[in-house]
């Protein structure tokens, strides 16, 4: 019923009659929030969703913390666009590698770039090499069973220290992970090679550290909130000549945070311990003494507020004022940021990517754009090419604000539909998607997989989870994914 | 989608939700019945992306008078930490899967806020 709502009122397009055909890269919130809106609208639409893995829901899947299980129930919205039989999931395909953009493109109206942020930022300091530091998008792919990282094995036994470089909700999560009682790990959806590793961790404090001051911290009340709660986990009170004094007059979400940080944690008789340093940057890592491999700590700068800048504005710059303490740690994990690249072969499509930003040059509705709309009159919209989510606004905000952002790039798509400002000038029918791109498939001798398959896989893991008393045990390797479905 | 139990005889309750064209929808509810769940049960569009567990603000609604606002149950920490994320979020705003139906609410006003956010280029030029 879902998809018929607006059937009578916005059926087919003004300017043509037969059906439209999008093919959307990437199965996150945004490729799936999109298709949902999209099919909602235009009536005759029919979605091809191409993902490089052989299962769907991006960071859904692979980046939310498994003791965030709500979280995840937008899922139950993505099962349903998926059983429309107006949507084809094929999965195990990797688009721009395995299927060039030139051989997908002419087979659809629209595309849709929703393919997310899959690498990360580093800090390019001495010592980043060492044993002992990962990437948060490395440790948080491995806990989540992401079979990219699926064999990171960090090393949590080497000392008790660890070190958060960043202060978003990703190193928040980070933190909470490595102060959680393991037993409560047990019960989420947590790789089980991740839970062992964890109750083998002697790590008891963690240290989040950020560049800038409290009201610059990207993370959130709710996960503050969160660690904060912890049992048997203290939290260092933040001297509070770095918080605002007088945190009543700022707006109410600034104001919240800063008044729960000012509080701090109640709990006082505790076994761990974190905190949040403000105002300091790594400069370097070094090895012990011992092992020239090994992590043993980081050093800082201390830094201030520009002269002129203003500690309680939210963008406030800082520049480096002396070198500051040496923290030990055995284990570092840089969270500086998720970054997303350019498909091989868009530039073909004209597409313009600002690699700065990691993001797709749009007008902010979601149409790809010509760079050089230098001019103030109109830039010029790519025809057909769109993009949604993390790489359309870059890699900050929440499931929510992605889906906002998907439903904006939605309207546009079916505004266009609407206007046939996506009509082929040639008239060579209508565009068949995958059953023409299947072929091309075939030939580099993919092995796609269908939502029923994918269904088959979620089958095995939910199984194989009830044994431990989990909602699922991921499979952690493309092969044995596939082994699910071809023996 | 929600299925909601009818309200027994002398205990219905109002609800008028305003959509986001202005269209009013008034319906007639029971106690312990959820604005989410209300609103999807009658096919509003109310996304509710976390199933009404109070971990995504896409349920965000306003409430139209603070004399209604004034009525309901104070917002727990833990959904004050949800509206402080909710796009266009106002001094009456709630999360819809949090306010339930009673006697004291019976008759409230609510309207949806607009979901995309209306951005122009020019938000995009830095
Ligand atoms: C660690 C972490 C924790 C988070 N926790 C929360 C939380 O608790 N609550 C919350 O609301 N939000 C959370 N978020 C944010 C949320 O995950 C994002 O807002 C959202 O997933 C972004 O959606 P997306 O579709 O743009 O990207 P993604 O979810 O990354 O989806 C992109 C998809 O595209 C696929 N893909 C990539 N390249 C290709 C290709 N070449 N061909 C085909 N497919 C491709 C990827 O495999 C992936 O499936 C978290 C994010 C992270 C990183
Ligand atoms: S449905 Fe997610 S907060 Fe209400």
């Amino acid at each position: 019923a879902q998809f018929h709502r607006h059937a009578s009122s916005r059926a087919y397009s003004s300017a043509t009659q037969r059906p439209f055909r999008a093919a959307i890269i990437g199965s996150g919130p945004a490729g799936f929030y999109t298709a949902y809106r999209v099919m909602q609208r235009i009536e005759s639409s029919v979605i091809d969703m191409y993902e490089h893995l052989p299962v769907p829901f991006g960071l859904v899947r692979y980046g939310v913390a498994p003791d965030h299980p709500e979280v995840k129930n937008c899922q139950d919205k993505f099962e349903e666009v998926a059983d429309s039989a107006r949507f084809n999931f094929i999965g195990n395909v990797d688009v721009g590698h395995q299927i060039s953009l030139s051989a997908l493109a002419p087979h659809y109206d629209a595309i849709v770039f929703a393919y997310g942020a899959a690498k990360d930022n580093k800090l390019d300091i001495p010592g980043e090499h060492l044993n002992g530091i990962y990437s948060a998008r490395e440790f948080v792919g491995w806990y989540n069973g992401l079979p990219e990282f699926a064999d990171l094995n960090p090393r949590l036994d080497n000392g008790e220290q660890a070190v958060v470089i960043g202060q978003g909700n990703v190193a928040l999560d980070v933190a909470r992970v490595l102060l959680t009682p393991p037993d409560q790990l047990r019960g989420t959806d947590m790789a089980e090679n991740a839970i062992d590793t964890l109750s083998r961790s002697r790590i008891r404090s963690v240290k989040v550290v950020g560049r800038r001051g409290p009201m610059q911290a990207s993370f959130t009340i709710k996960e503050l909130r969160e660690l904060l709660q912890l049992p048997s986990v203290s939290f260092t009170s933040i001297p509070p000549h770095l918080l605002p004094q007088d945190p009543a007059r700022l707006p109410r979400q600034s104001k919240r945070l800063m008044q729960l940080l000012a509080k701090g944690s109640t709990n006082h008789v505790s076994s761990k311990n974190w905190d949040l340093d403000f105002l300091m940057s790594p400069t370097s890592f070094h090895p012990s003494p011992g092992n020239a491999e090994q992590l043993a700590s980081v050093s800082f700068m201390k830094n201030e507020f520009r002269s002129g800048a203003d500690p309680l504005d939210k963008s406030a710059r800082v520049q480096a004022l002396v070198p500051g303490d040496d923290i030990p740690a055995s284990a570092a994990f840089r969270s500086v940021g998720y970054k997303s690249l350019p498909l091989p072969g868009m530039d073909h499509l004209g597409v313009s990517f600002d690699l700065g930003r990691g993001i797709i040059i749009n007008d902010g509705l979601g149409r790809a754009i010509r760079e050089s709309a230098s001019d103030h009159e109109a830039f010029t919209a790519i025809r057909g090419v769109y993009c949604a989510g993390w790489v359309k606004r870059g890699p900050v905000g929440v499931i929510a604000s992605t889906m906002q952002d998907a439903f904006a790039t939605a309207d546009s798509i079916v505004e266009d539909w609407n206007q046939g400002l996506l009509e082929d000038p040639s008239p060579n029918g209508a565009r068949t998607g995958w059953e023409a791109v299947r072929e091309a498939a075939e030939k580099a001798a993919c092995r796609p997989v269908s939502w029923s398959e994918w269904r088959k896989i979620d089958q095995v893991e939910k199984e194989r989870g009830q044994k431990s008393g989990k909602p699922r045990e991921k499979l952690t390797s493309v092969k044995e994914m596939l082994e699910v479905l071809d023996g | 989608h929600a299925h909601l139990t009818p309200p027994k005889p002398g205990e219905e309750r109002h609800v008028t939700f305003i959509d986001k064209d202005g269209s009013s929808h008034t319906f007639t509810v029971a106690d312990g019945d959820n604005l989410l769940d209300i609103a999807q049960a009658n096919d509003l569009e109310m996304e509710g992306a976390c199933g009404g567990s109070c971990a995504c603000s896409t349920c965000h609604v306003v409430v139209d008078s603070e004399a209604a606002y004034d009525v309901l149950p104070e917002p727990s920490d833990d959904e004050n930490d949800m509206l402080d994320l909710a796009f266009g979020l106002t001094e009456t705003s709630r999360l819809g899967c949090q306010v339930l139906m009673s006697k004291e609410v019976d008759g409230i006003v609510v309207r949806l806020p607009s979901m995309t956010r209306n951005l122009q280029k020019s938000d995009f030029e830095k």
